[in-house]
């Protein structure tokens, strides 16, 4: 009976988990099957560099990446750019500098920098804050396998401008399937092409989209990478210690027990 | 310890007998180990080893974290994001601590469910079980507090939803509030002193489990049957039990290895399953999230809270009474907390003569559905607070109340108990008999 009711308890926090997030009424988002999903998911360097220039060339002209130190960018499991192209990079950002008491070029120890517009959000955790296994991704242990739903949400986004317009007490919002409520007041960023990538991958809306949603996951969660090595080591070693426990405790129990006729 | 016969400590050489002589920690620590533990324990009784794992796992953790973390309402959040990037390890160390909040509440509730259902309360054990309900009381405070250090948005909501519930005693309850704060409203006093202690209740709780150790060393363990082990001579003692080392070690080991792999593998593969995105936003005072909903593991306390809304009688009758003192808020707060404290007083409602639930043929079928009670609870807590997941809390919260006030005393006195076997070593060979090969070779 015990067996069950654990069984039964541990699926309904599960469950509950999901639904613990229920949020009102989301937007419209589609699954992306993103290499970095799943146990053994990686993040794809060529695509955090594809997406790292959306977001310099489009998005940093209103949002910040407050949070993310520019060095990262060399970090391994990330872009991985060299560090001169690092350093090269950081130099279009200025950043207040307190000893100076004004504004320098960046170099690569400083952190991107906030947003120029303040009602444009910070998007250094936009890819965990946003969607999660709720709404789209549904509850259950499909996170395990699809990830945290952030990228999609920011992919349907940049994807869910339908055309529709409104104004509303001065300000024009934008109608967004994805968008919780239906209309954002973010004008559509992207209409494809507004990039060139430089090896040639393809720059459709579509592409573009994915590639600074990949690029704002590994700014959300730069160590995915090193945490799922983590994970899969000790799963592995753990997985090996509880065979070798198994059967020390068999053989400690085994003149105790007798032979055993039910299990 | 324990009235069990068993071998004692023995200092041998010179040196041991010179220090038992002055301190007799190596005896305490034998005695304490060598326990003489019911040999009939199943894995239910698993779960004591994997809690003080995560006990220490949290400890450890916590302290490292709180190296590198400054609870500043200004730069908490940012602070643990610095521990994410650039702390060594610190986004496994972080995801570690908050998983592991996780593994210990599930594993708690598996504790005390298992503890309801075999009946661990029961005399002797009260004082264990008491003890064990600060224990728990000890751990959700703890979490709460943990949970407003990093200053997302769940975080503040949560300070400022929960604090409020203090806010709801009637004549001094605001004064509390304030006092708890430190301030008129959640603030950088709050986190400070939240910080605080969030450090010192485990060291509080690590004192308890101390206790409530050497309460259950002194009564000696429960077990499946609810069949004492006989005391009579140390060769009745033998039959009924084994060591605790090392027959109890290596199985509680093994079942925490295998509760390991499935932790790992959500802090390795999906860390923030059990957290809310929100808390991914930094506090903001001036925008209210959508839903403010608690860490899973107060859910079904926080829908006994919600689920006495002013239009439920009772809560008029209370209102009435009292003069409109006791108002729908301060009765669902009394209700949430009545909720813990009729569970800590079942050794004493509970009034069968049997312990265990496995010989309580009615009392199985209440107890299955107290579970799926508290599973219900848990799933209406997370939803929004309207019909009809208002009127599930409220039947959800009376069941509640029922199986510890009603059901427990009176299921004593009409249910008519299955045949308890005679002793433990019963149980055991009833289970495992030995066959004639195995005498044969006991027989040489």
């Amino acid at each position: 009976m015990f067996k069950k009711l654990t069984l039964s308890a541990l699926a309904a926090v599960a469950l509950t988990a999901g639904a613990a997030n229920a949020a009102g009424d989301a937007g419209h988002v589609h699954d992306v099957d993103f290499s970095f999903e799943g146990p053994f998911g990686k993040y794809d360097q060529n695509q955090l560099q594809r997406g790292l220039k959306v977001y310099t060339e489009v998005c940093s002209s209103c949002h910040g990446l407050q949070y993310v130190p520019l060095r990262t960018l060399a970090d391994e499991g990330g872009p991985h750019l060299p560090e001169d192209q690092v350093r090269e990079y950081s130099t279009q950002f200025e950043v207040f500098d307190a000893e100076l008491d004004d504004f320098r070029e960046a170099k690569p120890a400083d952190h991107f920098p906030a947003s120029a517009l303040e009602e444009a959000p910070d998007l250094s955790l936009m890819a965990k804050k946003r969607a999660a296994f709720h709404g789209p991704m549904g509850t259950g242990l499909n996170q395990l396998f699809r990830g945290i739903g952030g990228p999609e949400y920011i992919a349907g986004i940049l994807t869910g401008y339908t055309g529709e317009e409104k104004e509303e007490a001065g300000t024009t919002f934008y109608e967004n399937t994805a968008f919780p409520g239906g209309w954002i007041a973010m004008a559509p960023p992207l209409y494809g092409e507004d990039v060139d990538f430089d090896d040639g991958h393809s720059n459709d809306l579509h592409h573009e989209a994915e590639d600074l949603a990949a690029f704002l996951m590994w700014a959300a969660e730069p160590k995915m990478m090193a945490r799922k090595q983590v994970g899969f080591t000790a799963v592995l070693l753990l997985s090996l210690l509880s065979v070798l426990l198994f059967l020390t405790n068999k053989k400690l129990w085994a003149p105790h027990k007798g032979k055993k006729t039910n299990v | 310890m324990s009235g069990i016969p068993h071998d004692h400590y023995e200092p041998k050489t010179g040196f041991e007998k010179w220090l038992h002589e002055r301190l007799p920690v190596v005896g305490l620590v034998y005695d304490t180990i060598m326990i003489p533990t019911p040999k009939n324990l199943n894995w239910m009784w698993i779960w004591g080893i994997v809690l003080a794992f995560c006990l220490v796992l949290q400890i450890v953790t916590g302290i490292i974290l709180a190296m590198h973390y400054t609870p500043h309402v200004d730069l908490a959040f940012a602070s643990v994001e610095h521990i994410m990037r650039n702390v060594n390890g610190g986004h496994m160390l972080r995801y570690l601590h908050a998983n592991g909040a996780s593994l210990f509440f599930i594993a708690v509730y598996l504790h005390i469910f298992r503890g309801l259902y075999y009946g661990s309360y029961k005399s002797p054990r009260e004082v264990t079980w008491i003890i064990g309900m600060l224990i728990y009381l000890a751990m959700m405070a703890t979490g709460f507090l943990g949970y407003v250090l990093p200053w997302g948005q769940m975080s503040f909501w949560g300070a400022t939803v929960i604090t409020g519930l203090f806010g709801a005693v009637p004549f001094v309850g605001e004064a509390i509030q304030t006092w708890l704060l430190g301030g008129p409203s959640v603030d950088n006093a709050t986190l400070n002193r939240f910080f605080s202690l969030h450090y010192l209740l485990p060291f509080v709780i690590a004192g308890l489990v101390i206790v409530h150790i050497w309460a259950f060393h002194t009564t000696g363990n429960s077990n499946p049957t609810g069949v004492e082990v006989r005391r009579g001579s140390k060769k009745e003692a033998d039959a009924d039990t084994l060591p605790f080392w090392p027959y109890f070690v290596i199985k509680d080991f093994f079942a925490l290895a295998v509760v390991l792999v499935v932790f790992f593998a959500v802090v390795g593969f999906m860390p923030n399953y059990l957290g809310h995105p929100d808390n991914y936003i930094e506090a903001n005072p001036l925008v209210t999230p959508a839903h403010i909903v608690p860490e899973w593991y107060y859910l079904p306390f926080y829908a006994i809270l919600r689920a006495f809304t002013a239009d439920v009688w009772v809560v008029q009758i209370a209102s009435f009474v009292t003069g409109g003192i006791v108002d729908a808020k301060f009765f669902g707060v009394i209700a949430m907390f009545a909720a813990i404290f009729v569970m800590a007083l079942a050794p004493w409602l509970d009034t069968s003569s049997v312990r265990s639930g496995r010989y309580r043929p009615m009392f199985k079928w209440w107890f299955a559905l107290l579970a799926l009670d508290f599973i219900v609870l848990m799933w209406a807590g997370a939803m929004p607070a309207e019909p009809p997941f208002s009127t599930i809390s409220l039947i959800g919260a009376t069941y509640w109340f029922a199986y510890f006030l009603v059901i427990l005393p009176l299921l004593g006195v009409i249910e008519k108990p299955l045949q308890t076997p005679a002793t433990i070593e019963d149980d055991f060979n009833a289970h495992y008999p030995k066959d004639a090969s195995d005498d044969a070779s006991a027989a040489k």
